[in-house]
């Protein structure tokens, strides 16, 4: 185990540098705002889908599958940031996210964290840092996907071997 | 108006404590004065019969004992015995010597009056007592005592005769007693500075010599004797009986107790002043009414001192309490004011962030140069809407410092429709957050209201916070409406939020009551929204029931001058 591990850290460093295959869906409510981080993230090249609102979030993540990192406003109409959270850890527990908070809401980013986001990003934010948070959150799932992949096969060695 | 107020409450403390200590005291007092005084009194009425019973029964001893004493004479000798010279004048000589000097003369008489046989220190001869009450009185009565009188000699005396039968016929045996020695038996009785006592007969005379002239006092003896007569028939009464009367020669109060003596033919008639007999109880009294007095005084004195004390404490915590809550409502300014920075704040961020973006964008699509594609367009696009968004937050800035400009407490002329618009397009970004929805529901002909522009905000700003606080997470709807009530400007902002607790609902406006978690709430706002609309003589109510919303109700009275004001300004 402790073998694999380190192996796959280093696979996904050496991927660092180059253009990252991550799947994100962009949630904020304001939408000049989603469209133009869309296009940023895009140019970088991200796979982004949006969404205006949390119930709009959910719907995304019903109708794709491979969402890896949703980028998360906290203070939204309707349903709030810190909902949105709970359903998505409650019914995709892989998807990591990354909660987009303005001052005035960092307790509410930090009770985010509580409740399993990755981490949170102080809104405006510059794009690199947005970047490297969306890489980090990607590879810890990409972590978790292989652990859990790896004790899968496990399991099926085991039992043939009963 | 103040200064009334505590000079009234200083005399209502003043009388209170003075009433609450003194009328106990003085009912005691009272009480266990008269209670007092009618037990002494009582007590020494009571020592006054016993002394007075007592004598009588010496002098009733005192008489009988010389009438046994003549008796035995008369038992045992013989008339002519008697006529022998000197074995009267042994028998008298014994008496004197067994008696002392009580026997002053002893002598036979006959049935005619007539002085047979004689010993004593006068030379009485043969003296005829045919005529004398006394000689008519024994031979009827068999026994006499007489009543003191003067006599043949012109000295004070009284008689003992008894009349016996020897040898077929009658013969009187009579002797004369010492006045001075009974009258000794009476003089004894003395008490304090004025009792004194004296034996009158049924007529009023006076049987022994007073210390002092009682002339003026025989009428009242007279009627006391009368008031006795009757008493004296029934043998269940006491015999010995007691009146307090005014003398006429002192004018004051005076204690008679009387005694029959003699069955009934002397009265034993004591006489001594109330003032005297009753000394101790009045000096007693006179003490206790200057203890009293005292006692009253320093009640009084503390009283005056005390509440004056107390007043001015309370003068003085009032004073404090008001420099508090003036402290309390700028404490209270701060904390909304904070709240209201942090709304505009996170107002300004989204375009902010949004400005970001795009500028980040541009400096993207120059990275890739500008001539390529559309990217030209695209920067064009991005500028575009970092004016719009620069727009955007200089309207929110705006906003803000038309509010600002308003933070003064002087008193201007406010228009209620026009705060409420503002207050509503201030906290709409803060409603939308909440799922709140703002209504605003302005009523006609709403009059200008002489207030702080900034505190009427404040009051406003406060409930409107609050209705959204309320409805927070579910959302649900806000609404403010003005009305124009019979020269009352009525606002009303009522939400569909959780509602207050019954429990809690006359606690709302209490400084530092709060239902929020700690940091959350100062529990400040709706006391200073209290304290503002109380200090301009509005009224402000709430109604509220769990899970359907709370309304608060603020009536503010409009003064006919302001009113008259600005239907001039109008025209």
């Amino acid at each position: 185990m402790q073998k694999n591990n380190v192996k796959i850290h280093g696979v996904e460093n050496e991927n660092k540098g180059g253009p990252m295959s991550a799947n994100v869906l962009l949630v904020d409510d304001e939408q000049a705002f989603v469209d133009t981080m869309t296009k940023r993230l895009s140019k970088r090249g991200l796979e982004v889908r949006t969404a205006n609102s949390g119930a709009e979030a959910l719907t995304a993540l019903e109708g794709w599958k491979y969402v890896d990192v949703v980028v998360l406003d906290v203070k939204m109409p309707g349903m709030d940031g810190i909902d949105v959270l709970k359903q998505v850890k409650a019914g995709w527990p892989l998807v990591e996210v990354v909660m987009l908070t303005g001052h005035a809401t960092v307790e509410s980013a930090i009770e985010g964290m509580k409740l399993g986001a990755f981490d949170y990003l102080l809104k405006p934010c510059e794009i690199d840092d947005l970047m490297a948070k969306i890489r980090d959150a990607h590879e810890k799932k990409s972590l978790h996907e292989d652990k859990i992949l790896q004790s899968r096969a496990e399991s099926i060695v085991s039992r043939r071997g009963d | 108006m103040d200064s009334h107020y505590y000079h009234s409450l200083y005399r209502s403390m003043i009388g209170t404590v003075v009433f609450v200590s003194l009328l106990p005291l003085l009912v005691i007092t009272l009480l266990a004065g008269y209670q007092f005084a009618t037990a002494y009194k009582g007590k020494v009425l009571d020592h006054l019969r016993e002394i007075v019973q007592k004598h009588e029964q010496v002098i009733n001893n005192y008489l009988d004992e010389k009438v046994a004493e003549v008796r035995v004479l008369t038992d045992t000798l013989e008339a002519p015995r008697f006529m022998e010279e000197n074995r009267l004048r042994q028998l008298h000589e014994a008496l004197v010597r067994r008696h002392g000097g009580d026997f002053v003369d002893l002598g036979l008489v006959s049935t005619q009056g007539r002085l047979v046989a004689y010993s004593g220190p006068f030379r009485l001869g043969k003296a005829d007592y045919s005529s004398s009450g006394w000689f008519r009185e024994v031979m009827e009565r068999k026994v006499y005592i007489s009543d003191v009188f003067l006599g043949l000699r012109g000295v004070p005396h009284f008689i003992i005769a008894v009349r016996f039968a020897s040898e077929g016929k009658d013969w009187i045996l009579r002797t004369t007693l010492d006045f001075v020695s009974f009258n000794q038996l009476v003089e004894d009785i003395r008490l304090g500075k004025t009792g004194q006592a004296f034996i009158v007969n049924q007529k009023g005379d006076f049987q022994t010599t007073p210390k002092s002239d009682l002339k003026t006092e025989l009428p009242i003896v007279r009627d006391i004797l009368e008031d006795a007569a009757p008493a004296n028939a029934l043998s269940s009464t006491p015999r010995v009986r007691t009146t307090i009367t005014e003398r006429p020669s002192t004018g004051r109060d005076t204690i008679f107790v009387t005694s029959p003596l003699k069955n009934g033919e002397w009265t034993l008639i004591y006489q001594q002043d109330a003032a005297d007999a009753f000394s101790e109880l009045y000096t007693i009294r006179w003490v206790g009414l200057l203890v009293l007095s005292l006692g009253a005084i320093g009640i009084t004195i503390m009283a005056f001192i005390l509440s004056r004390r107390m007043v001015t404490r309370i003068r003085q915590a009032d004073m404090s309490k008001e420099m508090m809550n003036e402290q309390v409502i700028e404490a209270g300014k701060l904390a909304s004011v904070g709240e209201l920075a942090a709304g505009i704040a996170h107002e300004i961020n989204n375009p902010v962030a949004i400005m970001m973006e795009e500028a980040g964008w541009i400096q993207d699509l120059m990275g890739e140069g500008l001539e390529v594609d559309d990217n030209m367009d695209e920067a064009r696009r991005a500028l575009l809407q970092i004016k719009t968004q620069g727009a955007r937050c200089r309207d929110i800035t705006h906003k803000l410092l038309s509010f600002a400009r308003k933070i003064d407490p002087t008193v201007k002329c406010v228009n209620m429709n026009e705060l409420v618009e503002e207050i509503a397009s201030l906290s709409e970004q803060r409603a939308k957050y909440a799922n709140v929805h703002i209504g605003v529901v302005l009523g006609e002909n709403i009059p200008d209201i002489p207030a702080s522009p900034s505190e009427m905000q404040q009051v406003v700003l406060n409930l409107v916070n609050n209705s959204i606080d309320a409805m927070a997470g579910k959302g649900g709807d806000l609404t403010m409406s003005t009305r124009n009530a019979n020269g009352v400007v009525e606002l009303v902002i009522s939400d569909t939020g959780m509602g207050i607790p019954r429990a809690n609902l006359n606690r709302i406006f209490d400084p530092f009551f709060t239902t929020k978690p700690v940091g959350k709430g100062t529990g400040l706002g709706l006391s200073i929204v209290y304290g503002i609309i109380n200090k301009m003589g509005g009224d402000i109510k709430v109604t509220s029931s769990i899970d359907l919303g709370t309304s608060f109700t603020i009536k503010l009275p409009v003064p006919d001058k302001a009113a008259g004001a600005t239907d001039h300004a109008e025209e």
